[in-house]
């Protein structure tokens, strides 16, 4: 901490500060976008610093053209992954950039080792506790990388969805750890790169291990948990680079990730370890995706328009399906038409509707629907029975009663929104195939249920034209 | 204060300063706020300039060089994410209203 200038460690604190209230800023729906405007003004300003002064005693910063080129290839690679993803495809996005993260920090500790053994080869001290924190990085950094190359996979449907367990997956997992706390042992006792790369080399597996069978609809809530975990190795690289900059921010995203993981776990009814080793105890067996021949009732979209056209009170249960399709500007379209036909028309919004919590309110705030029509489940979940009609566009878990109902289904405890007890249910589904987490809703089967089957984008805009002629 | 402590308490204090700022959160926010949390941890990319622009081991400058790329992307990547995502929000024509529930 001694050789670094105090105008430097001041420019430090202040981007600290701009940190912690773009973090604030995030989390209010008026000062989001300032807030992260500011936390990305103070993370460019921290990073030129270093071109300005002398690090760690040395006479100027060395290859500069090379780190300026770096710094211009990642910054392409990332403004041109961030405009072209789609907003169905954010929360694959997000664990991409949560993942590259972890492995840069990994990379960082790696190269910090191999300066520590080097002090300590030239018989300097390095206390245990920096050696120790090293350790933490280079494993914790690779599980995060690996560990959001999977769920980044999942998402992305480059493999399945479904929980991926296999004999002695609990043993291999508990042998990983093992041997994770083992080498890092080693590492503060007799630091050696060697067992650094091995220590990474076990990260890298366990993460694997790790993410490999959670399922399905459990994946986000990882995510926002590894982005905890790459938070945490950051604020270590912070300690062990005696950075006060990094110490920080690692450690507010790492303390805020944490505390928001546990939010969604929450919002879902769950509990983290229950997301993270429901599988290895063999409890939840999600993602079946059978389809079921069991009867149901079925109507043409000019049945559903003469419903919905002459009710009262229709409520919109949106899902990932609709947005995946991409009928929300249909849907927002339909929903200006029937209000003008009078009927009182809302979204009901279910906390982890699409594929992440709040996922839902950006896909359609992209749709431009009023932010006054969005309803959050608690608020909405007392009108159900007074409506006449709900339209589930391409939603399933959301309005399973077997959440309440079925004590042994995977989704067993999750609030749901209590689409069963208005009047009429409309079910605007591709095919009878179950919800992401793979389990028959029984609400399908009911006899006020009526099935509207087909692309929920063709079907909608058949559906609009339908209540237009009205 | 020997310096572990010292780096101790700005380490707890923070953890409280980062519950703290997002506990009031409504769920709307939730994936906007995970993004750009995602992007804050890419300040890693100073640590990985900050070892590169020291070292003079051709294998360590590769591999600093690496971490350099990766912690760009998720830096800069994560912070025009989260402003396209939030451009949405602010794109509507009357007044956001904060949410109530988040209030409680």
């Amino acid at each position: 901490m001694t050789a670094t200038p105090t105008w430097v460690q001041l420019v430090y604190l202040a981007c600290a500060v701009c940190f912690i209230l773009a973090l604030k800023g995030l989390s209010g729906p008026r000062t989001a976008r300032t807030g992260n405007l500011v936390g990305a003004g103070a993370a460019v300003v921290a990073c030129a610093v270093p071109f300005f002064y002398r690090p760690n005693g040395v006479e100027h910063l060395h290859h500069v053209p090379l780190i300026l080129g770096a710094i211009v290839i990642g910054t392409v690679g990332g403004v041109v992954g961030a405009r072209r993803v789609q907003m169905t495809q954010m929360p694959q996005m997000v664990a991409l950039f949560n993942g590259v993260g972890g492995g840069a920090a990994a990379l960082v500790a790696l190269l910090e080792l191999h300066e520590k053994v080097g002090l300590v080869a030239a018989g300097s001290e390095v206390s245990w506790f920096v050696l120790a924190a090293t350790a933490f990085t280079i494993f914790v950094g690779s599980v995060s990388f690996a560990g959001s190359v999977v769920t980044f996979a999942k998402l992305q449907e480059l493999m399945t969805s479904a929980p991926v367990t296999f004999p002695g997956l609990a043993l291999g997992f508990g042998v990983g750890l093992v041997a994770g706390v083992g080498l890092g042992t080693q590492l503060v006792l007799d630091p050696s790169v060697g067992v650094g790369v091995v220590l990474c080399l076990v990260g890298l597996v366990f993460g694997l291990l790790l993410v490999l069978p959670v399922g399905g609809a459990d994946v986000p809530i990882v995510i926002s948990l590894l982005n905890a975990f790459t938070g945490l190795t950051v604020a270590a690289g912070g300690y062990v680079l005696e950075n006060v900059v990094l110490l920080v921010a690692g450690t507010l995203v790492g303390a805020s990730g944490t505390f928001l993981t546990m939010l969604m776990a929450r919002a879902m009814g769950r509990s983290v370890a229950n997301i993270l080793f429901g599988a290895l105890k063999g409890g939840s067996t999600l993602g079946a995706g059978v389809a079921s021949d069991r009867p149901v009732k079925s109507a043409n979209p000019e049945d559903v328009a003469i419903m919905l056209g002459y009710a009262d009170r229709v409520i919109i249960v949106p899902g990932y399906g609709l947005a995946v399709a991409q009928a929300q500007h249909a849907l927002r379209e339909l929903v200006d038409v029937l209000s003008e036909r009078g009927t009182e028309v809302d979204y009901a919004i279910h906390p982890v509707a699409g594929r992440m919590p709040g996922h839902m309110n950006v896909l359609l705030a992209e749709a431009q629907v009023p932010y006054e029509q969005l309803k959050e489940m608690d608020d909405i979940n007392g009108e159900f029975k007074d409506a006449d009609v709900v339209l589930v566009v391409g939603a399933n878990d959301v309005v399973n009663p077997a959440a309440k109902t079925t004590p042994g289904a995977p989704i067993y405890g999750m609030p749901i929104l209590n689409a069963d007890e208005a009047r009429q249910v409309v079910f605007m589904k591709r095919s009878m195939r179950p919800g992401f987490a793979g389990i028959e809703n029984e609400l399908l089967f009911e006899e006020n249920t009526t099935l509207l089957f087909g692309d929920a984008k063709d079907s909608m805009s058949k559906l609009l034209n339908a209540v237009k002629a009205l | 204060m020997n310096d572990a402590v010292v780096w101790l308490t700005i380490f707890i204090l923070s953890v409280f300063v980062g519950i703290e700022v997002i506990s009031k959160v409504s769920s709307t926010l939730h994936t906007p706020l995970m993004s750009g949390a995602n992007a804050i941890h890419g300040i890693i990319l100073l640590g990985a300039i900050l070892v590169t622009g020291t070292t003079d081991n051709t294998v360590a400058l590769v591999v600093g060089l690496v971490a350099i790329v990766l912690a760009a992307v998720n830096m800069v990547g994560g912070f025009v994410v989260t402003d396209r995502m939030l451009q949405m929000f602010v794109r509507r024509k009357k007044k956001p209203v904060v949410s109530e529930g988040a209030a409680k």
